[in-house]
C-alpha cells in the first residue's frame, strides 16, 4: 500500500535513472520505450488508485514517507495525499503524458541528445506528480520547483540556438517572480496556521472562519502571484509563448496539459482559502477574463502555428483562472481536463505537421502558416484530428470544450456580468482563430515546397492524435451539464453544487462560434489576407501580443538594467571590489615586509626571541 | 670549617692521583733522547695545539668526546642512588636497574653501528 | 612507585619501552627491509593510543608523587598525537625508500619522541615539563637532519637544535626561578601556594621565572615572536619530520602550556570555573595570539612555496589555539588542535605522494599546477584539508573554529575573535591558492609522474583516506570528540 501510493512518482523516477546511466548506450527506441513503459505504469498505478479511492467513497489515501524538515515549530514531512481531485490531476498527468512520451519516440527521432530528452520528461512527470499528489504546501512547492526547472531544460533543449535558451531563461526568470509570491504566501501562512499541512490548515479556516478574511486576502493574493507565473496569467504570462522554443511534445505536455495548469489545480486545493477573500476572488476573475481576451485576441494574428496554440492556450488557461475566481472549481477543472486532451492534441498534430514541413526539402520555416496550406489532402489523419481539436477548442457540441467552455461562462452569467462580457467576446475570438489556422494550414493550394510535399507522420506518432481524438469527442460526457459524474466525484473535496444547463446561453454561443467558423473561411480562403494583415498597425499590435513585453522592456527591465549597473559598476567593482583589492594589496605589502624578518640566520632569529624574552619578562614582572 | 674537611680531603686526593699518574709515567713510560719539535708539544689528546682556530677536523673526535660526556654525566647519577641504596630498598635498585638497562641499551646499539670503531666509523 | 603509578603514563611507558626495543630490534633488521621496523612502529604507536583509549575516563588520577597526572585532556592527546604518529609512519614507508632515507633509525626516534609528547600531556610537574620537552625535542633534532647529507636538511636541524636549545635555556632557569620564590616545582602545590600567600603573587622572581617558562614553551608552538625557527626547519626536514612537528608536537606543546598557566590560575583573585587562565596572563597571551594570527597568516600570503606556506599557516593556527588558551577553554583547544592536526595532515600526504614520485622534491605552487587533475584524489584530499584550515563547514576545521571562537567571545575577548575571524577569511586567499593552482593550471613542463604512481602507495592511501575521513567526521560528528575530551567530568588541569 504503502510502496503503490508512490508508485506513480517512482516509476519515472526509476525510467529517468536507468535513462540516465544507461541511455547513452542503449538504443533510441529502448531509450524511449523504458520512459514511455514508466509512465505507463505510473498511469496504471494511478488507475488502481482511482478505483481504490471510488471503492472507499472519496475517503482520502495519505502516506507519510519521512519526516523532512523539523526545525522548531516548522514541522513538514514528505507527505502525500490521493484524494479525489489529486486523483483526477494524475490521471491527466500520467495519461496524456504517456501519450505524449510515445509520440516523442517519433519527433525526436535522430536527435543527438534523445536519451537527454526522455530524462527530463521522465523527470517533469515525476515533478508535476509530486505537486499534485503533496499533502502539504511544501511539498507542493517542490513539485512546483522541479517542474519549473524541468520546463527550463526543455524549453532550452535545443541550446545551440541562443533564441532557444533565451527562451528557457526567460521562462525560468518569469516563474521565479510569481514563486516569490508563492514562498511569501506560504511563509504567511506558516505564520497564521503554525504548519503547512492542508489538512490542518483548511480545518482551521473552518473553525477560525471570518476572522481571518484579512490576512486570508493577503495569503491568497500572493499564492495566486504564484499562479500567475505558472498558469501564465497577466502580467506574468510572458513567458509561455516564447516556451514555444522547446519541441513540440514539449509544448503539448507542459505548456498545454499538464504544467500550466499549477496554478489552477493549486486554487482548487486551497479553495478555503480562496473562499474566505471575496475581494482576491473578483480580482482573479478579472484578471483571468482580461488574460483570455488579450491572449485570444493575439492569436488572430500569429503567423507561427505554435505560437497560435500557445496564445491560445493562455487564453483557455484565463478561463480556467476565471472560473476559479468566480468559486465554479469543478467547471476550472473540468475545463482543465477537457483543455489537457484536445489542446495537446491540438499540439501533438501542429507538430505532425511541423514534422511534415520540416521533412520535406524546401527553405521556408516549418512553422510558418503562411508558407502551408493544402495539407488537408497530405496529411488526411493528422487534419482530421486537428479539426476535431480545433472544434472542441471553438466550443461546438458534442466535442469535450462545447461542455467545459458552457460551465465558465454559465458560472461568469450568474455572478459577473463584466467577466462574461470579456469571456464572451474572447469565445467568439477562440472560434475565429481556430477557423483561420485550420484554413490556413490545411485547406487551399500549398503555398511552399515544403507544403507540397509533405507527407503523413509514422505511425507512432499518429497513434496518440487518434487516443487524443477519441477523448476530445467523448470526455465532455464526464460532466454532462447538470451535475455529471466529475461533479459528484469532486464533491468531497469542493463541496460545488452543479448547475444546470442553460440551454439558451449554448445555443447563443454554439452560434457565435459556427458564425465565427464561417467568417474566418470566407477571409482566409484567399491566403493573401494572411500575409497583409500583419502589416497593419493592429495586425502588429496584435502579433506582439499587445507590446506587453515591449512595456515590459521600457519600464522594468530598463530600471532593473539601470539598477543593475549601478550595482555592478559604482557599488560592485567602483566600492566593493576597490575596498577588497586593496584590503588584499596592503595585506600583501605587510606580508613582504614580514618576510623580511626571516632572514635565515640563526643569530637574529636569536636576537628576536631575546627581544621576546625581554618584552615577556618586563610584562610579567613590571607592568602586571 | 668542618664543612670544609670533605672538600679538604678531596683536594688533597685528586693531586695526590694527579701526582701519583705522572710519577708512574715517567718510572714506567719510554723514555728517548731524541728531542724532536712533536715530543716536546704539549699533549692534546692528538690534536695539534697551535695553528688557525677555524680549522676542519674529523668528526670522529666530537663523537667520541659526545658519547663520553654522554655517558660520563649518565653515571653521576649513580652516587645518589648508591648513598642512597638503603632507604631506596628494592624499588631503587629496579629503577636503576631499568636506568642502567636503557643505557646499555644505547651503548649496545652504538657499538653493533659500528659508532666506537675509529677506523669504520666513515660509513 | 607502584602499579597504579605505571597506569598513569601508560602510552608513555609503552613508546618509550617501544622505542628503546626498536632501537636494538631494528640491528637485526637487514638494510633492504627496513620497513619490517616502521611496521613494528607503527603498532607500537596503536598500541600506545589504543591503551590510551581504554584508560578514558572521567576521572584525574596523579602518580609518581604527584609528578604526573592522568586526565581525559590526557588521554585524548595520547589518542591524538599516537593516531598522527601512526598515520605519519604509513606516510613514511615508500616516501624514505624514494628519498633514499630508509634507515631504521627513523622509527625509534619518532616513537621516543612521541614518548616526550606523551609525558608532556601528563605533566603535573614543571621539571617533567622540562623533561619532557627534552624528551620530544631531542630525537626531533635528529629527525630534522635525517635527510643528510641535503643541505637544507642539516641546515634545519642546526638551526632548530641551536634555538631550541636556547629557548630550554630559559624554560630550565624559568623552572629554577619559581623554584626558588616558591619552594616547590609541583604545578598543583604552585597552585595552592599562590592561594594560601598572596604575597607571592606579586613576587618578582617567581614572575620573571614564569614569564621564562612561558617563552620555552610559546618556542615549541612557535608563537610569535619564538616563531622564527619553524618556516626554515619545516620546509628543510623531510616531509615526514614535518607533518609529524607540525601535528603532533604543537598539540603536546599546548597541553603542557595549559597545564602551566593553569597552575598559575590563581594569580588573581577573581579566579572562575571554568576558566583556568589567571587575569593577569590573558591580556599577554591574547596579545601574543593575535600578534601571531596576524603574522602566520599575513606572511603566508607572501610565500611561494606550499611547504613553506604550510609552516606559517601552522604559526598562525598556534595563534588561534593561543586565543583558545587566553579564553581559558582547554575542551576548545584540544578539538580545534585535532581538527588542524588532522587537516594539516591531509594537506601533507598530497606534499608526501609528490615527494615520493616526482624526481625531486619540489613544492613551489608551479609545482602543483594540474596535480588536481592528474591524479584526483589527492586533488579532492587536499581540497578538502584547505577547507577545512580556512574553516569551511562541514569540515572539522569549521566545528573546532566555531567551538574556539565561541570561547573566546564567552571570556569577553570579542577583539581576539573579531581578529581571528578576519584573519581566517585572509587565510582563504593562500589556502585557495593551492586549490587554484591544483585545478585549474597547466603544468609548466610535463609531469615526470604517472598518475597511476601518485595514488598507488597503498599505506600512504591509507592515510590518505583517515585523515580525510577525521577532517570529514570530526566535522559532522562533533559531538563524538567533545564525549572522549570531557569524559563525563568537567576536568581541571591541575589538581
Amino acid at each position: 500500500m504503502t510502496l503503490l501510493i508512490v508508485s506513480p512518482i517512482l516509476f519515472p523516477l526509476l525510467g529517468m535513472l536507468i535513462n540516465a546511466l544507461f541511455g547513452q548506450r542503449m538504443r533510441e527506441r529502448v531509450v524511449g520505450w523504458v520512459a514511455s513503459f514508466a509512465v505507463i505504469a505510473a498511469f496504471a498505478a494511478s488507475v488502481v488508485l482511482f478505483v481504490q479511492l471510488s471503492q472507499s467513497h472519496g475517503e482520502p489515501l495519505r502516506l507519510t514517507l519521512a519526516p523532512w524538515i523539523t526545525a522548531g515549530a516548522l514541522n513538514v514531512a514528505w507527505g502525500f495525499l490521493v484524494d479525489p481531485l489529486s486523483a483526477v490531476m494524475m490521471l491527466i498527468v500520467t495519461g496524456v503524458g504517456a501519450l505524449i512520451h510515445i509520440y516523442s519516440i517519433g519527433y525526436m527521432h535522430g536527435d543527438p541528445r534523445f536519451a537527454r530528452y526522455f530524462v527530463y520528461l521522465n523527470l517533469f512527470v515525476a515533478a508535476m506528480l509530486v505537486l499534485v499528489m503533496a499533502d502539504n504546501f511544501l511539498v507542493l512547492f517542490v513539485g512546483w520547483e522541479l517542474v519549473g526547472l524541468c520546463s527550463y531544460l526543455l524549453i532550452g533543449f535545443w541550446f545551440q540556438d541562443v533564441k532557444n535558451a533565451a527562451a528557457g531563461r526567460k521562462a525560468f526568470v518569469v516563474n521565479r517572480i510569481g514563486d516569490v509570491g508563492f514562498v511569501l504566501g506560504m511563509l504567511l501562512i506558516f505564520a497564521t496556521f503554525g504548519t503547512l499541512d492542508f489538512e490542518t490548515v483548511f480545518a482551521q479556516v473552518k473553525v477560525r472562519g471570518e476572522s481571518l478574511a484579512a490576512v486570508a486576502s493577503l495569503i491568497t493574493l500572493l499564492l495566486f502571484i504564484g499562479a500567475t507565473g505558472k498558469s501564465a496569467q497577466i502580467p506574468l504570462f510572458v513567458w509561455l509563448p516564447d516556451a514555444m522554443a522547446g519541441p513540440t511534445p514539449v509544448s503539448a505536455l507542459i505548456h498545454a496539459a499538464t504544467m500550466v495548469t499549477a496554478g489552477v489545480y493549486m486554487m482548487s486545493r486551497a479553495h478555503v482559502l480562496f473562499e474566505l477573500a471575496p475581494t482576491t476572488q473578483a480580482l482573479i476573475a478579472l484578471v483571468g477574463a482580461i488574460t483570455a481576451l488579450v491572449a485570444g485576441s493575439s492569436a488572430l494574428r500569429q503567423v507561427d502555428i505554435k505560437k497560435v496554440l500557445a496564445y491560445s492556450t493562455v487564453s483557455q488557461l484565463g478561463f480556467m483562472v476565471a472560473a476559479a475566481g468566480l468559486g465554479a472549481y469543478v467547471a476550472a477543472l473540468f475545463h482543465l481536463l477537457t483543455h489537457a486532451f484536445f489542446k495537446a492534441l491540438l499540439f501533438l498534430g501542429a507538430g505532425s505537421v511541423i514534422h511534415a514541413m520540416h521533412a520535406a526539402h524546401g527553405d521556408v520555416d516549418p512553422q510558418d502558416m503562411r508558407a502551408m496550406g493544402g495539407l488537408a489532402k497530405r496529411m488526411p489523419f493528422t487534419f482530421l484530428t486537428f479539426v476535431i481539436g480545433g472544434l472542441a477548442l471553438a466550443g461546438l457540441p458534442p466535442l469535450a470544450g462545447f461542455f467545459s467552455k458552457d460551465e465558465v461562462l454559465l458560472a461568469a452569467f450568474a455572478d459577473n456580468p463584466l467577466v462574461f462580457v470579456l469571456l464572451g467576446i474572447t469565445a467568439a475570438f477562440t472560434a475565429l482563430y481556430v477557423g483561420r489556422q485550420i484554413v490556413l494550414v490545411f485547406l487551399g493550394e500549398p503555398r511552399s515546397a515544403n507544403a507540397a510535399h509533405a507527407h503523413e507522420s509514422p505511425a507512432i506518432m499518429t497513434m496518440p492524435l487518434a487516443v487524443l481524438a477519441l477523448l476530445t469527442l467523448a470526455g465532455g460526457a464526464i460532466n454532462l451539464p447538470g451535475g455529471g459524474w466529475l461533479h459528484h466525484w469532486l464533491e468531497p473535496v469542493l463541496h460545488e453544487a452543479a448547475k444546470p444547463l442553460n440551454v439558451g446561453l449554448a445555443l447563443v454561443f454554439t452560434l457565435i462560434a459556427l458564425g465565427a467558423l464561417a467568417l474566418a473561411w470566407v477571409w482566409y480562403r484567399d491566403a493573401q489576407r494572411a500575409r497583409l494583415e500583419v502589416e497593419s498597425a493592429l495586425g502588429r499590435f496584435l502579433l506582439s501580443a499587445w507590446h506587453i513585453d515591449a512595456v515590459y522592456h521600457a519600464t522594468v527591465l530598463r530600471a532593473f538594467y539601470t539598477l543593475s549597473t549601478i550595482c555592478s559598476q559604482l557599488i560592485d567593482i567602483g566600492l566593493i571590489d576597490a575596498a577588497v583589492n586593496a584590503v588584499g594589496r596592503s595585506a600583501r605589502a605587510a606580508a613582504d615586509q614580514l618576510r623580511a624578518a626571516q632572514s635565515g640566520f640563526v643569530r637574529n632569529y636569536g636576537l628576536l626571541m631575546f627581544l621576546g624574552v625581554i618584552v615577556l619578562v618586563v610584562y610579567f614582572v613590571v607592568v602586571r | 670549617m668542618n664543612d670544609f674537611l670533605p672538600i679538604f680531603v678531596l683536594l688533597v686526593l685528586a693531586s695526590g692521583l694527579v701526582s701519583l699518574v705522572l710519577l708512574i709515567s715517567v718510572l714506567f713510560g719510554p723514555r728517548r733522547r731524541a728531542r724532536n719539535e712533536t715530543k716536546l708539544q704539549p699533549y692534546e689528546s692528538g690534536m695539534r695545539p697551535i695553528g688557525p682556530a677555524q680549522r676542519r677536523l674529523p668528526v670522529r673526535f666530537y663523537l667520541i668526546a659526545v658519547l663520553f660526556i654522554l655517558f660520563d654525566i649518565e653515571v653521576v647519577f649513580f652516587f645518589p642512588w648508591a648513598v642512597a641504596l638503603r632507604e631506596l630498598g628494592w624499588a631503587g635498585l629496579l629503577s636503576m636497574l631499568i636506568f642502567i638497562g636503557i643505557l646499555e641499551a644505547g651503548h649496545f646499539w652504538l657499538w653493533r653501528r659500528g659508532a666506537l670503531e675509529w677506523e669504520k666509523m666513515d660509513k | 612507585m607502584n602499579v597504579a603509578d605505571l597506569e598513569t603514563v601508560l602510552p608513555f611507558l609503552l613508546l618509550a619501552t617501544g622505542g628503546v626495543a626498536l632501537l636494538l630490534v631494528d640491528l637485526a633488521v637487514p638494510q633492504a627491509r627496513k620497513s619490517l621496523t616502521g611496521w613494528l612502529a607503527f603498532v607500537v604507536a596503536l598500541a600506545a593510543g589504543v591503551s590510551a583509549l581504554a584508560l578514558v575516563s572521567g576521572k584525574t588520577m596523579k602518580g609518581f608523587a604527584g609528578m604526573v597526572q592522568a586526565d581525559a585532556f590526557a588521554y585524548f592527546a595520547d589518542v591524538l598525537l599516537c593516531v598522527v604518529a601512526a598515520l605519519v609512519i604509513l606516510l613514511s614507508l615508500r616516501y624514505h625508500t624514494a628519498r633514499g632515507l630508509m634507515r631504521g633509525e627513523f622509527y625509534p626516534l619518532l616513537l621516543l619522541s612521541l614518548s616526550g609528547m606523551s609525558l608532556a600531556v601528563h605533566a603535573a610537574d614543571l621539571l617533567v615539563v622540562f623533561l619532557a620537552i627534552e624528551l620530544l625535542s631531542i630525537p626531533l633534532y635528529v629527525l630534522s637532519g635525517f635527510a643528510r647529507p641535503r643541505l637544507e636538511s642539516e641546515e634545519a636541524a642546526l638551526k632548530y637544535f641551536l634555538t631550541g636549545a636556547f629557548a630550554s635555556g630559559f624554560l630550565v632557569y624559568g623552572v629554577a626561578l619559581i623554584y626558588g620564590a616558591s619552594g616547590t616545582t609541583a604545578l598543583g602545590d604552585l597552585r595552592a601556594a599562590l592561594l594560601d600567600n598572596p604575597a607571592l603573587t606579586s613576587d618578582a622572581l617567581l614572575m620573571a621565572g614564569l614569564a621564562l617558562v612561558m617563552v620555552g614553551l610559546l618556542f615549541k608552538i612557535a608563537a610569535v615572536p619564538f616563531h622564527f625557527w619553524a618556516p626554515d626547519v619545516y620546509e628543510g626536514a623531510p616531509t615526514t619530520v614535518t607533518a609529524f612537528m607540525a601535528t603532533a608536537t604543537k598539540a603536546a606543546a599546548f597541553l603542557a602550556l595549559m597545564r602551566v598557566v593553569a597552575g598559575f590560575a590563581a594569580l588573581s583573585p577573581s579566579l572562575a570555573q571554568p576558566f583556568e587562565v589567571a587575569d593577569a596572563l590573558r591580556p599577554m597571551l591574547a596579545l601574543i595570539a593575535a600578534i601571531t594570527m596576524i603574522v602566520g597568516n599575513v606572511t603566508a600570503l607572501a610565500q611561494q612555496n606550499v611547504k613553506r606556506m604550510l609552516a606559517y599557516s601552522s604559526i598562525a593556527h598556534a595563534g588561534y589555539a593561543l586565543a583558545g588558551v587566553a579564553s581559558g577553554d582547554a575542551t576548545a583547544v584540544l578539538f580545534y588542535l585535532a581538527a588542524y592536526a588532522f587537516a594539516t595532515l591531509a594537506a601533507f600526504v598530497v606534499l608526501i605522494a609528490v615527494g615520493s614520485t616526482e624526481g625531486n622534491e619540489d613544492h613551489r605552487y608551479e609545482a602543483y599546477a594540474g596535480l588536481g587533475r592528474r591524479a584526483p584524489l589527492l586533488g579532492v584530499i587536499m581540497a578538502l584539508a584547505m577547507f577545512s584550515l580556512i574553516g569551511i563547514p562541514p569540515t572539522a576545521g569549521f566545528v573546532g573554529k566555531y567551538f574556539l571562537f565561541r570561547a573566546v567571545v564567552a571570556s569577553d575577548l570579542t577583539w581576539l575573535a573579531v581578529i581571528g575571524v578576519l584573519t581566517s577569511a585572509l587565510s582563504a586567499a593562500f589556502y585557495l591558492r593551492v586549490l587554484m593552482v591544483l585545478f585549474m593550471r597547466e603544468p609548466e613542463t610535463a609531469p615526470e609522474a604517472e598518475p597511476a604512481a601518485l595514488a598507488a602507495d597503498a599505506p600512504r592511501m591509507v592515510a590518505a583516506y583517515v585523515s580525510a575521513a577525521a577532517v570529514l567526521l570530526i566535522g559532522v560528528f562533533p559531538s563524538a570528540v567533545l564525549a572522549l575530551l570531557t569524559g563525563g567530568e568537567l576536568v581541571a588541569l591541575v589538581r
